[in-house]
C-alpha cells in the first residue's frame, strides 16, 4: 500500500510524490550498512590504533593503550609535510580555479550544440590511468624537454629544472584534479539565467562589472564546491609527490603511506590520518553551514 | 574589441581542453616507442612491438585481468546498493535524512589515503586477511556514493507526469516501475555503473593499502614505475582509453538522436492529457 503523505511544513524539499513507508528504509539498508561498517566504523578503529603503544622489543607489534602522546609526537616530526600538503594543494586549487573558470564559462554560455561533447572531453582524461598520466608529466617536464628549456631561456627557474622540484608536484596536482574544479563550476554557471547578464548590460554595466557583480557572485556555490573537491584530494594525494617531486617535496600522504605499509608504524600513521581527516571535516562543515546537506549530492 | 574578447574565451577554452589531453597523447605516442633503456620516457624509434605483443611482459595482462574482475564485481554491488539509496532519497521520506546525506557525501570528500589507512586499520584489528576480497569491499564502499549522485540526478530530472499518467491508466505500482520508471532511469544507472567501473579500475591508493599480495593494474604500474614501465602498459592504457571514449561518445550520440526524435513528443503528450 502506498500512502500519500502531505510533506511536513518547513522541510526544504516537498515533492508531492514522496512517500513515507518502510520501503524507504529497506532501500537504504544494504548500502548504508556497507558504508557504516566499511567507512564509518574504520574511523573508530583508526582512532583506537592511533592510541596504541608499541610492544617493547618487537617492531611492528602494538597493544591497545591510551597513548595520546602519539599525536604531538607525530605532529612534531611531520609538521613540515603537513604544512607542505596544504600549501601545495592550496596553490594547485587556486591555479585550477583560474584555468577551469574560462572553460566552464564557455561550456555553460557559448558552447551551444558542442556543450555535451565538451563535457565528455572534460571527463575523458580520467579514462586513461591516473598513474600513467602523472608519469607522462615526467616526459613533458624532462630536463632536456621543450618546457624546461623555454623557462630556462627566460631564466625563470630557481633550480634550472622543473622535474623533481616542488613546481612539478604542484603542476601535477593542478592537472590531475582540474576536472573536479571544472564540473561543479559548470553546474553552477549553467544554472544562471543569461537574462540577468543581459539586464546588467542593458543597465550600462561594462562586461567587467557584469562579471564582478552578477556572474561571479552567482557562480560562488560552484566555486566553493569545486575548491573543496579539488583541495581535499590534492591534500591527501601522494602519487604526484612520489613520481614528480624529490624527497624534499614529500607530502603528508607519502608519510602516512610509508609509515603504514613500510615502517609498520601504525599508531603514527593513524594519528596523522586522523588529524588530516579532522582538518578536512572542518572545511566540510563550514561548507555545509553555508549550503546545507541537500546541496552536497 | 568585443569580437576579440569572445574569440579569446573560445581560444582559452580549447587550450584548456588540449592541456587536459597532453599527457594522454604522450602515453599513446610512447606506446609506439622502442626505448633505449628500461625507462620509456623519451622518444627513440617507431615500433609496433608493444601492440603486436601486448601480453609479452609477465604481469601486465594478469594484473589487467585482476583489475577487470575486481571492477566488475565491485560495480555490480555498488550499482545495486547506490541505486536503491538514490530511489529512497528521491522517492521516500524517512528519518535521519541529514545523517544519510552526510554518510553518502563524506566518502567523496575523504582523501583516499585516509580511507585506505582506516580500512586497513579495521582489517588489521580484525585480523582479516588482505587480498582480493578486501579490495572489493573497499571499492564497493567508495563507489556507492558516486552511483547515488548519478542515479539521483537522473531520477530528479524525470518528468513526474509520466508516472502519474501511468497510474491514471490503471497501471499498478509494479507495472509503472517496470514499464515507465525503470526504462527512464536505466540510462542513468548504466552511466553510474560505467563511472563506478572506471573508478574501481583506476583506483590505486585505496587498493594499495588493502591489497596484500594481490596486484591490480595500477599497483603493477606503481611497482613498475621504480624500475621502468614496459611499453605494453602504455599500449593497454591507450586501448582502454579509446574503448571508454568510444562507449561514452556512442551513448551521447544515441541519446542525442533519441532526443531529436522525441523533440515534438512532450507537447503532443501534454495536448492529449486531460486538463485537471
Amino acid at each position: 500500500m502506498v500512502v500519500a503523505v502531505a510533506p511536513a511544513a518547513g522541510s526544504k524539499i516537498k515533492p508531492s510524490s514522496q512517500r513515507k513507508s518502510r520501503t524507504g528504509y529497506f532501500l537504504l539498508l544494504p548500502g548504508m550498512t556497507w558504508l557504516g561498517i566499511f567507512f564509518a566504523i574504520p574511523f573508530v578503529t583508526l582512532f583506537i590504533t592511533s592510541l596504541q603503544a608499541p610492544v617493547p622489543g618487537k617492531s611492528g607489534q602494538y597493544v591497545p593503550a591510551l597513548q595520546f602522546s602519539n599525536y604531538p609526537n607525530a605532529l612534531i616530526e611531520y609538521w613540515p609535510q603537513f604544512f607542505r600538503s596544504f600549501l601545495y594543494a592550496g596553490i594547485a586549487t587556486a591555479l585550477a580555479l583560474l584555468i577551469a573558470y574560462p572553460l566552464a564559462y564557455f561550456i555553460a554560455f557559448k558552447a551551444g550544440r558542442w556543450r555535451a561533447l565538451m563535457l565528455v572531453l572534460v571527463i575523458a582524461p580520467s579514462f586513461a590511468s591516473f598513474l600513467l598520466r602523472t608519469y607522462a608529466w615526467k616526459t613533458i617536464l624532462a630536463d632536456e624537454g621543450f618546457i624546461t628549456s623555454f623557462f630556462n631561456a627566460l631564466n625563470l627557474l630557481p633550480a634550472d629544472r622543473i622535474l623533481n622540484t616542488s613546481i612539478a608536484v604542484v603542476a601535477g596536482l593542478t592537472y590531475n584534479f582540474l576536472p573536479f574544479m571544472i564540473l561543479p563550476l559548470y553546474a553552477a554557471l549553467e544554472k544562471i539565467d543569461p537574462r540577468l547578464m543581459e539586464a546588467s548590460n542593458d543597465l550600462y554595466a561594462s562586461s567587467i562589472t557584469t562579471f564582478r557583480k552578477v556572474t561571479w557572485p552567482l557562480s560562488l556555490p560552484g566555486v566553493v564546491a569545486g575548491t573543496l573537491l579539488t583541495f581535499i584530494p590534492a591534500t591527501g594525494d601522494y602519487i604526484n609527490a612520489a613520481l614528480l617531486g624529490s624527497t624534499q617535496d614529500r607530502m603528508i600522504g607519502n608519510v602516512i603511506q610509508t609509515n603504514f605499509i613500510e615502517f609498520r608504524d601504525y599508531p603514527t600513521a593513524s594519528a596523522l590520518s586522523f588529524v588530516l581527516m579532522a582538518v578536512i571535516l572542518v572545511f566540510v562543515f563550514i561548507y555545509i553551514r553555508r549550503a546545507g546537506t541537500e546541496e552536497l549530492l | 574589441m568585443r569580437w576579440i574578447r569572445e574569440r579569446l574565451l573560445g581560444l582559452v577554452a580549447v587550450l584548456v581542453l588540449v592541456y587536459l589531453f597532453i599527457p594522454i597523447a604522450v602515453v599513446a605516442i610512447l606506446s609506439f616507442n622502442k626505448p633505449t633503456s628500461k625507462f620509456n620516457t623519451s622518444w627513440n624509434q617507431f615500433s609496433l612491438d608493444a601492440w603486436t605483443n601486448i601480453c609479452g611482459v609477465p604481469g601486465v595482462c594478469d594484473s589487467f585481468m585482476v583489475s577487470v574482475r575486481i571492477g566488475i564485481i565491485s560495480t555490480i554491488f555498488a550499482t545495486v546498493f547506490g541505486t536503491m539509496i538514490a530511489f529512497a532519497l528521491v522517492r521516500y521520506r524517512f528519518r535521519g535524512r541529514t545523517t544519510t546525506n552526510l554518510l553518502i557525501f563524506l566518502p567523496m570528500a575523504t582523501p583516499e589515503v585516509v580511507m585506505g589507512a582506516s580500512l586497513l586499520a579495521l582489517f588489521l584489528n580484525l585480523r582479516f586477511p588482505l587480498g582480493q576480497t578486501t579490495v572489493i569491499i573497499a571499492h564497493i564502499m567508495f563507489i556507492i556514493s558516486f552511483v547515488v549522485v548519478a542515479v539521483k540526478a537522473r531520477l530528479q530530472g524525470m518528468d513526474p507526469r509520466l508516472e502519474e499518467a501511468s497510474r491514471d491508466l490503471y497501471a499498478g505500482p509494479g507495472a509503472t516501475f517496470r514499464f515507465v520508471t525503470f526504462p527512464l532511469v536505466a540510462p542513468g544507472i548504466a552511466g553510474a555503473a560505467l563511472l563506478g567501473f572506471a573508478l574501481s579500475f583506476d583506483d590505486f591508493i585505496i587498493s594499495f593499502f588493502n591489497a596484500g599480495t594481490v596486484v591490480t593494474f595500477p599497483i603493477y604500474i606503481w611497482g613498475a614505475a621504480q624500475r621502468g614501465i614496459p611499453v605494453q602498459v602504455n599500449a593497454l592504457a591507450t586501448l582502454v582509453f579509446l574503448v571508454a571514449l568510444a562507449i561514452v561518445l556512442t551513448a551521447q550520440l544515441v541519446s542525442y538522436r533519441k532526443r531529436k526524435k522525441l523533440e515534438l513528443k512532450p507537447e503532443v503528450l501534454e495536448a492529449s492529457l486531460p486538463r485537471s
